[in-house]
């Protein structure tokens, strides 16, 4: 008798939860589903899952070749690592500051990094946009950089994790003799791999799948990230082969939630800590 | 300050005056050291933060009250009247109205289903991480390019929905084509993709839930399970629900790859939201004043979620 | 008012494959305070979560008054309890936790519906009635004054009360408490221990307490239940686990200080040595080792002179205000042994050497095993032998 309720709630909840997955991971399994097949398949009535003639090569070489798309990929892995690298060489040392220095000044700065921390990036696109006219920098790979070199939310968690650091290890390493660049690089930043890891993470996954600000920023090909590139490949392919559109799609996509299975705890809380944003 | 007081000289006591001298002299300097590393540490991020976010932010409200033009040699003040000209225009009462439509529809439908899926994959012991990782993924896939996949499910004609729809003797619909439609649509994909975040945030709250006042209320006698949910769950989860709703908000407010990849504002602005009209009058139409004036309104609207947002975190902490 | 009693049988429980619980049973008479005893980690929290009804036993079962709760949920079993952490409801008043339990049992599902609850027939009445009953229990243990409170604005003894307060609003016939003191200072903590003590003289039911610590064992129970690794080793007046342990184990663990253990060979069925006297006599173990057990306050001074003493060198001296600890070293025995003697023992330093007596019918023997043997134990001076 309990065992029968017992394994009916079970069936329940998995029942339930089918379901919703179902939601959640159809849009993926009809994306890779479509990229394997031919046209002629995609407009038949019926759906299968998987093609009766595999034309998985001749999508996925188009969407290689008949758009830019390895340079876009290119693109996104070399503006993400720069846009973190300057994140990360900026941020670490002010909030060191803010965390164990004291000095005048501290408090403004504070309040500096926690009213920034407010603003919506979007907010900033039209000032950001005429500065980059002004500068000459539009369409550049500068202009997808500039307005992301400082991450307030990169100050904000590092100086949140600085600070759960003892001050004891900060006076055991100027006693040792080392400069506060030296503690900073060689202590500090160190100890603070989880923070570094889930910030990056957030920056990352971020900068990848933005639109908006590339969308403004840059009109040539060969500068486009993946989404926007994306975007460009699906307007200039006009009727709806969507194929190797979803092949290109599948690639773009597949980079994130391959590494996403693989670290999914440090994703999770990468996402969710900068999810406040 | 260890190393101060290492540093003194031994204390002579006929000569307490120089000694105070002397020391409030080391001090000075050291601090004064501290002060100057600070500012060299702090200052790189101090001007960028300055020039990326508050001289920007000061540009646009500076904007929104000319008459500017992109590329316009000379401008002029004109109070309100950006303003006046955005509120009469029917269009943009339109967006608000959208952009409200689509949030109301996105935040409680995210809100439910998520705390749905949180409790039942929290009922039990099995497949915990995978249900988990699951639901987070749309939240972390590209949405431009799963945008697209959704305007390939939405196919009038070749569509999955549409084809179930016609499996099931239902009728079929162009669904991004429609001005009924549309917006509901693209409210869903917002669900689809917010739905991870609010469930990973709802589990990490039910976590928080000290196991005792379980065993207290079996004891007492709360021990069906929408009781548990109403007396215990509910009310324990209360700042984070909270606290989910708003930054579901927030994300709803920002909707805007979507829209450009799927309907561009259309069909017969049906679809035009905040983000996506700052995005065509500033930069496509380049009318920098009115953009400039949006953006004021998305700011607005925005920062003061995100301060009730922070009164709320304040207050979060219920339990001891 | 009276309690019930409580009757476990073979009760087993099994946390994946470590044993937590081993086959016990347990008879608690009506309205009787008794101890569960026995460090952490010993199945103590866990026995009183199975008669909870919180954890389902793998074998056994129970009766509470004579009858069979093994099937039934929590609510069903007349137990109220207090938690370690007190688990209160951390967003209802002092006023709506004490109600909590009244309220799920008196009104019926429809009636606790909030809004429309209110609207039926019998609600307002029903919680009137409780809102009295609330407010008669919280006078009676003095927290009227907190019942608009919310529990995060109460100190550690108000929370206590408390949770107190709900166990007792429904008149339970048995009382289960975990540890109730352990989140309290050390000063609270005694005043908190007698309030429960004159309430369980008060109510006159069923108490069942749960605790690591030997002292609130001992004052406050009328039977302790000595608990060690999943089984019950001894079930007796706090007097008696103290002065006639049945196993080595309840003899070290109960008593402060620590007793002395000490390990004597058992020459041809007679003899035994401790610092130079010699141990009796009618024990029926022909040869090998025992233990004796000597309690700190065993000991007493004795004159250098005196038959039957013993000679000790003293290591350190502990004062304690009304009594000295010393830690002494006794030829041909290892570890140090420590002895309790009034603070009026005069001035004793460390390496001084001190003649003491031993109490024979304070001794305690062990078998190799740990079993007490219970025959007595006698000293008998070494030249009685040699005759």
């Amino acid at each position: 008798m309990k065992h029968c309720r017992l394994s009916f709630r079970t069936l329940g909840r998995h029942g339930f939860l089918a379901i919703t997955t179902a939601f959640v991971i159809v849009p993926f399994i009809w994306m890779v589903s479509l990229s394997l097949k031919p046209p002629e398949e995609i407009f038949q009535a019926s759906f299968s899952l998987l093609p009766q003639s595999w034309h998985a090569t001749q999508n996925y070489i188009r969407a290689m070749t008949a758009s830019p798309l390895p340079r876009f990929m290119l693109n996104g892995v070399f503006i993400c690592a720069v846009i973190v690298v300057f994140q990360i060489l900026i941020c670490a040392p002010i909030a060191y500051a803010l965390a164990k220095l004291r000095f005048p000044g501290r408090h403004v700065f504070f309040n500096l990094v926690l009213v920034s921390l407010l603003i919506p990036s979007q907010v900033l696109a039209l000032p950001l946009f005429i500065l980059a006219y002004q500068l000459g920098l539009l369409n550049t790979y500068a202009a997808l950089v500039f307005p992301f070199v400082v991450s307030p939310l990169g100050i904000f968690l590092f100086r949140q994790f600085f600070n759960t650091i003892s001050d004891d290890i900060v006076h055991a390493a100027r006693l040792d003799g080392m400069s506060e660049f030296t503690i900073v690089w060689r202590i500090m930043l160190p100890m603070a791999v989880p923070a570094l890891i889930a910030f990056s993470i957030f920056s990352v996954v971020g900068h990848w799948n933005d639109l908006f600000w590339p969308l403004i920023a840059v009109r040539s090909q060969e500068l486009m990230p993946p989404p926007l590139g994306l975007m460009a490949f699906k307007n200039e392919d006009t009727g709806i082969d969507y194929g190797p559109l979803m092949a290109g799609s599948t690639i773009v996509v597949a980079p994130l939630v391959l590494v996403f299975l693989l670290a999914q705890r440090w994703f999770i809380e990468g996402l969710t800590s900068g999810g406040i944003k | 300050m260890t190393s101060i007081e290492m540093g003194q000289p031994p204390v002579q006591e006929d000569q307490p005056s120089l000694l105070h001298r002397s020391t409030d002299a080391v001090l000075r300097r050291l601090r004064l050291a501290e002060s100057l590393t600070a500012y060299a540490l702090a200052g790189p991020g101090v001007v960028l933060l300055l020039t990326l976010y508050i001289l920007p932010v000061a540009g646009v409200l500076f904007i929104a009250f000319t008459d500017w033009q992109f590329g316009a040699k000379t401008l002029s003040f004109v109070g309100l009247r950006n303003f006046a000209e955005l509120f009469a225009d029917s269009e943009f009462r339109k967006v608000l109205a959208n952009t409200a439509v689509y949030t109301l529809i996105v935040v409680p439908g995210t809100i439910v289903l998520s705390l749905a899926v949180a409790l039942v994959i929290e009922s039990g012991q099995t497949m915990r991480a995978f249900y988990r990782a699951v639901h987070f993924l749309p939240y972390m896939a590209t949405l431009a390019a799963m945008a697209i996949t959704w305007e390939a499910l939405l196919h009038p004609t070749v569509g999955l929905l549409n084809q179930l729809m016609t499996a099931a003797g239902l009728p079929t619909a162009n669904w991004l084509r429609d001005e009924r439609t549309v917006l509901p649509i693209l409210a869903v994909i917002g669900i689809w993709q917010n739905l991870g975040f609010a469930m990973v945030l709802i589990l990490a709250g039910l976590a928080a839930i000290p196991r005792d006042l379980y065993d207290a209320a079996d004891v007492d006698g709360i021990d069906v399970w929408f009781e548990r949910l109403r007396l215990i769950t509910l009310p324990m989860l209360g700042p984070v629900l909270m606290f989910v709703v708003i930054v579901v908000t927030l994300h709803a407010l920002k909707v805007f790859d979507t829209v450009q990849v799927l309907t561009q504002g259309g069909p017969n602005h049906a679809s035009d939201v905040l983000l996506y009209t700052l995005y065509r009058e500033s930069f496509q139409y380049l009318r920098t004043g009115y953009g400039a004036a949006v953006t004021v309104v998305f700011l607005v609207i925005v920062m003061a979620l995100t301060l009730i947002q922070a009164r709320i975190m304040d207050r979060k902490v219920h339990y001891q | 008012m009276s309690g019930h009693g409580l009757v476990l049988r073979n009760i087993c429980k099994k946390f994946g494959s470590t044993n937590v619980i081993r086959n016990l049973s347990l008879n608690v008479i009506p309205g009787e305070f008794l101890t569960l005893l026995g460090p952490s980690g010993c199945g103590k929290s866990t026995l009183l979560r199975i008669i909870a009804g919180l954890e389902l036993q793998d074998e056994g079962s129970i009766a509470i008054g004579g009858r069979e709760v093994d099937g039934l949920r929590p609510k069903l079993r007349d137990v109220a309890m207090v938690f370690q952490s007190y688990a209160l409801y951390p967003h209802m008043s002092v006023a709506k936790n004490l109600a909590i339990p009244l309220l799920m049992r008196r009104l019926c599902a429809w009636q606790r519906i909030p809004v429309f609850g209110a609207l039926l027939p019998g609600t307002a009445s029903r919680k009137s009635e409780i809102i009295e009953e609330v407010a008669r229990v919280a006078k009676s243990i003095g927290i009227s004054h907190l019942l608009d409170r919310k529990p995060r604005q109460l100190s550690g003894g108000q929370r206590q009360r408390v949770a107190v307060g709900r166990a007792m609003v429904r008149h339970p016939a048995v009382f289960l408490m975990d540890e109730p003191l352990s989140n309290l200072d050390a000063k609270l903590r005694v005043q908190m221990r007698a309030e429960i003590k004159e309430l369980h003289q008060r109510l006159g039911v069923t108490f069942i307490y749960v605790t690591h610590d030997q002292v609130e064992a001992m004052t406050l129970s009328d039977r302790v239940a000595v608990m060690l690794d999943g089984e019950l080793v001894q079930v007796a007046p706090p007097q008696e686990i103290y002065a006639n342990p049945h196993d080595r184990r309840v003899a070290e663990f109960v008593g402060s200080p620590k007793i002395n253990m000490i390990d004597v060979n058992v020459c041809g069925g007679r003899l035994a040595e401790i610092g130079g006297q010699v141990l009796p006599s009618e024990l029926t173990i022909g040869q090998g080792t025992l233990t004796v057990g000597i309690r700190p306050e065993a000991f007493h001074l004795a004159s250098s002179g005196e038959p039957n003493s013993i000679s000790a060198a003293v290591r350190l001296v502990e004062h304690m205000g009304s009594d000295l600890f010393l830690h002494l070293d006794l030829t041909g025995v290892p570890d140090p042994i420590i002895a309790r003697l009034p603070a009026a023992s005069g001035h004793i330093a460390p390496g001084n050497r001190l003649h003491l007596r031993i109490r024979t019918e304070q001794l305690l023997l062990f078998s190799e095993n740990g079993q007490r043997l219970k025959q007595q134990a006698s000293v008998t001076p070494l030249r009685e032998y040699a005759r």
